[in-house]
């Protein structure tokens, strides 16, 4: 019983959640007394619809980063599915047929990237650098550069951006089912233990009878997948599809997953943790807001506080090692 | 009296809580090849980490000719003329093998130019006594043992006087480690002294002048070889008696036929015929290189694109992939354990479990986790695997409960036939015995195992019938009081099929 409570204990404080957790705890109590527009109704539901949306992203990144790979393009296929789903909807269509085949065209590019790191056998990085300037083009072939206004959008279409159940705002509703449900399939299910096999040692997992290359495809398509989601959502707040939005949301969503825990190698990270670490960046960035500080600090500081969680985690995996070999 | 080339006295080193040495000591004369024996986790590697002063101890005196000094860096190492080769073998893949054994110089150096053709011509005159390598090829494109005798001429090309070698021959054949020993043999004649770690009782009878041995971080004892048999030393080793190195063979005759394979080709291989039976261990010797490993990963799919007819139990089988011969029950354990034969970052029931993940899952592909840590836990009981918990990580176990843990993943299965690709390279001789009788217990519940191994005294000791493969073709099979050294070697030997051929 005594061991039993040990371990428990010990795993709640060993595990990176439990530390991101308390950072944010503490920068919520500073933040309360800092300044008297952060603890109110307003604040707090801008916040969170301010990172809600691009936690979709970033749940597709972190399932990405285990397997081993890691997209640059979510930024442009975000972007690409508010566009292509835009020009349909002018074009008469419907907005909701329009927005599936808005995400069949994301998950299409995402297939077409899995195509050449898995079959070809390029590295994710550049083959998604290379999707990332396409999708880019692409936004901007097919608007002429300017956002396409949507005002004709029907409401029960905008209420997914816009709307609330009760109190909490659609988006928010959507972001924790979505994080939910994937934490769950990445921790308990079958299918998602693969992608952790896959990561942690390709080959392994190959001669485990994994079929690796299938893996890292699906991850692929899943992540430029849920880009799609997030862009749609992304169109029905704004009531516009802006070419280019989204432009540099890969490093902020790549951090994110990182200071979760996540790992470039591959192998690591978990929905929470990634989720925790978007949370994170978001709060300094809205208190920084508050606070008054210069937007160009916070670059500065978003930076900082990614090199030093990888760090941290350099050298506590460097102590267990340490420690673990008797 | 002179004092000894090296003397570490009362060293203690302790990680944390865990204490890795608790009063180790070593001396080593000039001229001597000084074995240092003691199962994985008795402080072996601990210590010659603090001799190349990679690591600092906790508290205890080293000497060098009697004078005190303090290494504290791998630097100042090397500076005191300490060389080590470690057992990992650390070569950058990309760059070539002559490059690889002058980086030290290199980095060095004063010169702003790199003169190829000099390193080029300077490693070779290093390699030729080891073995026939291209000092132009990448070192990535080499063979492991390859690898390893790279490991070993760089140090060699270091001017020291103190040479470590910590399980050099962990990946070389017989036929390899006797050209290492003859080279070993000439530096120690010109008073260079030299500790050498291996698990391999045979060539440090053969070779070592005197033997320390280590346990749980202490020093046990320190004698002429000559004055000590095998069992002495592993009973110091393991702190009881082993009676038997190897369980007992087969008695009787062989069972039922298991697995037949016919006529198996490749690009490296051709037209291999075997069988395995029930009861029966089968060993595949040979040297490394020719084509053992691939054989085996030809039968279950994983390299290659073998052509050739398989029966199973009697049934002639088609098998696609790797994926498919788990289906099977027809399973290879990897020569590579780190490489690619468990996930090292990834706790022990998630090993286990990953051949069939279906079997610790309920509906809807959910991981029942308690089911995952009681498969690896009953498992684990049988390999007397030692972890503290089945949530922790495989990366904190010892060498010898790695390869369990790797074994464990594949007995998830319950599979039908086991193809061991060096099943105790690395591995203690605690654990190593305990491998060969679960192996032996295996083969009697009607499992077909197939052994490759490059340690002779394992093919002989535990195998009932060895197979040699030699430059891609079985050239002979032998049983019973034929399993010999020599006739291993004989036909081993590239050429062995011709030679064989004019004989008939």
């Amino acid at each position: 019983m005594e061991t039993q409570r040990q371990t428990f204990l010990s795993r709640l404080f060993g595990a990176r959640e439990t530390g991101l957790v308390l950072i944010i705890l503490a920068l919520f109590l500073i933040m309360t007394f800092a300044s008297p527009h952060f603890l109110t109704w307003t604040n707090m539901r801008a916040m969170t619809m301010a990172f809600s949306v691009e936690a979709i992203v970033v749940v597709g990144m972190t399932i990405l980063l285990i397997s081993g790979g890691i997209d640059l393009s979510v930024g442009s296929v975000t972007a690409l599915a508010m566009v292509v789903a835009g020009l349909l909807f002018l074009n008469g269509m419907d907005p909701w047929l329009a927005s599936l085949i808005a995400i069949l065209v994301c998950a299409g590019v995402g297939a077409i990237m899995g195509f050449f790191v898995t079959y070809v056998g390029l590295h994710h990085f550049i083959v998604s650098l290379a999707a990332m300037v396409i999708a880019r083009g692409l936004c901007l072939l097919g608007t002429g550069g300017r956002p396409l206004g949507l005002f004709e959008l029907p409401e029960n279409f905008k209420w997914i951006g816009i709307g609330s159940i009760g109190v909490i705002p659609v988006a928010i509703i959507i972001f924790v089912l979505f994080v939910a449900v994937f934490d769950f399939l990445l921790r308990r299910t079958t299918a998602f233990r693969l992608v952790y096999y896959t990561g942690s040692n390709e080959k392994a997992a190959a001669y485990s009878g994994i079929r690796t290359k299938r893996v890292i495809f699906l991850t692929t398509v899943l992540c430029s997948t849920l880009c799609g989601v997030a862009g749609i959502i992304y169109m029905a707040r704004f009531g516009s599809a802006q070419p280019t939005f989204g432009v540099g949301m890969e490093l902020n969503v790549i951090a994110a997953a990182v200071i979760g825990g996540a790992s470039l190698s591959g192998g690591k990270g978990t929905i929470l943790g990634a989720i925790l670490g978007a949370i994170l960046l978001s709060l300094v960035s809205s208190s920084l807001a508050l606070l008054n500080v210069s937007v160009y600090w916070q670059d500065i500081i978003r930076g900082s506080i990614l090199l030093a969680a990888v760090t941290f985690d350099h050298y506590l995996v460097k102590r267990q090692a340490m420690g673990g070999r008797a | 009296m002179t004092p000894p080339l090296l003397q570490l006295s009362d060293i203690h080193k302790s990680f944390g809580a865990i204490k890795a040495l608790r009063g180790a000591q070593l001396e080593l004369r000039a001229g001597e090849i000084h074995a240092l024996m003691g199962e994985n986790g008795a402080g072996k590697s601990t210590l010659m980490n603090i001799i190349d002063g990679i690591l600092q101890p906790s508290s205890g005196e080293i000497r060098i000719d009697g004078q005190r000094v303090q290494i504290d860096g791998p630097a100042t190492a090397q500076r005191l003329g300490i060389g080590l080769v470690h057992q990992e073998i650390a070569l950058c893949a990309d760059i070539s093998v002559a490059e690889n054994i002058f980086m030290a110089r290199t980095a060095q150096t004063k010169r702003p130019l790199m003169d190829s053709a000099d390193l080029v011509a300077r490693a070779r005159a290093v390699l030729a006594p080891l073995a026939e390598i291209d000092p132009r090829l990448p070192a990535g494109r080499l063979s492991i043992s390859q690898q390893q005798l790279v490991e070993i001429a760089k140090a060699l090309t270091l001017d020291c006087r103190i040479l470590i070698l910590d399980e050099p021959t962990a990946a070389l054949t017989e036929l390899e480690a006797q050209k290492l020993f003859t080279i070993l043999r000439g530096l120690a004649a010109r008073g260079i002294g030299i500790i050498y770690i291996s698990h391999r009782m045979a060539e440090i009878f053969a070779n070592c002048d005197r033997v320390t041995v280590m346990r749980d971080g202490q020093h046990i004892r320190t004698d002429e070889v000559a004055d000590l048999t095998p069992s002495d030393v592993v009973n110091a080793m393991v702190g009881r008696k082993l009676d038997t190195l190897y369980p007992p063979k087969m008695n009787g005759e062989r069972g039922a036929e298991i697995l037949r394979v016919q006529g198996l080709t490749d690009r490296r291989y051709q037209d291999v015929s075997f069988t395995l039976h029930k009861g029966e261990i089968l060993g595949i010797g040979g040297l490394i290189g020719a084509g053992r490993s691939e054989i085996a990963r030809g039968v279950t799919r994983l390299e290659g694109a073998a052509k050739g007819r398989v029966w199973l139990n009697g049934q002639e089988v088609v098998l696609r992939d790797y994926a498919d011969c788990i289906a099977r029950g027809i399973v290879y354990l990897s020569e590579d354990r780190k490489g690619d034969g468990i996930f090292l970052d990834m706790p022990i029931a998630a090993n286990v479990s990953a051949l069939n993940l279906r079997q610790v899952a309920g509906r809807f592909g959910v991981i029942d986790s308690g089911a995952e840590t009681a498969q690896a836990q009953s498992i684990g009981e049988t390999l007397r695997l030692k972890a503290g918990s089945m949530g922790h990580r495989v990366a904190s176990l010892s060498g010898g409960n790695q390869q369990k843990v790797a074994l464990a993943k594949l007995l998830a299965v319950k599979p039908r036939v086991i193809f061991l690709d060096e099943p105790t390279r690395g591995v203690d001789v605690g654990a190593k015995a305990e491998i060969h009788a679960i192996l032996r217990g295996l083969a009697e519940s009607g499992v077909g195992i197939a052994v490759i191994s490059s340690e002779m005294p394992e093919l002989i000791g535990l195998c009932d019938r060895v197979m040699v493969v030699s430059e891609g073709r079985l050239t002979g099979e032998l049983s019973g009081p034929d399993i010999t050294e020599a006739k291993i070697m004989t036909l081993a030997a590239p050429g062995a099929l011709a030679a064989s051929r004019n004989q008939n």
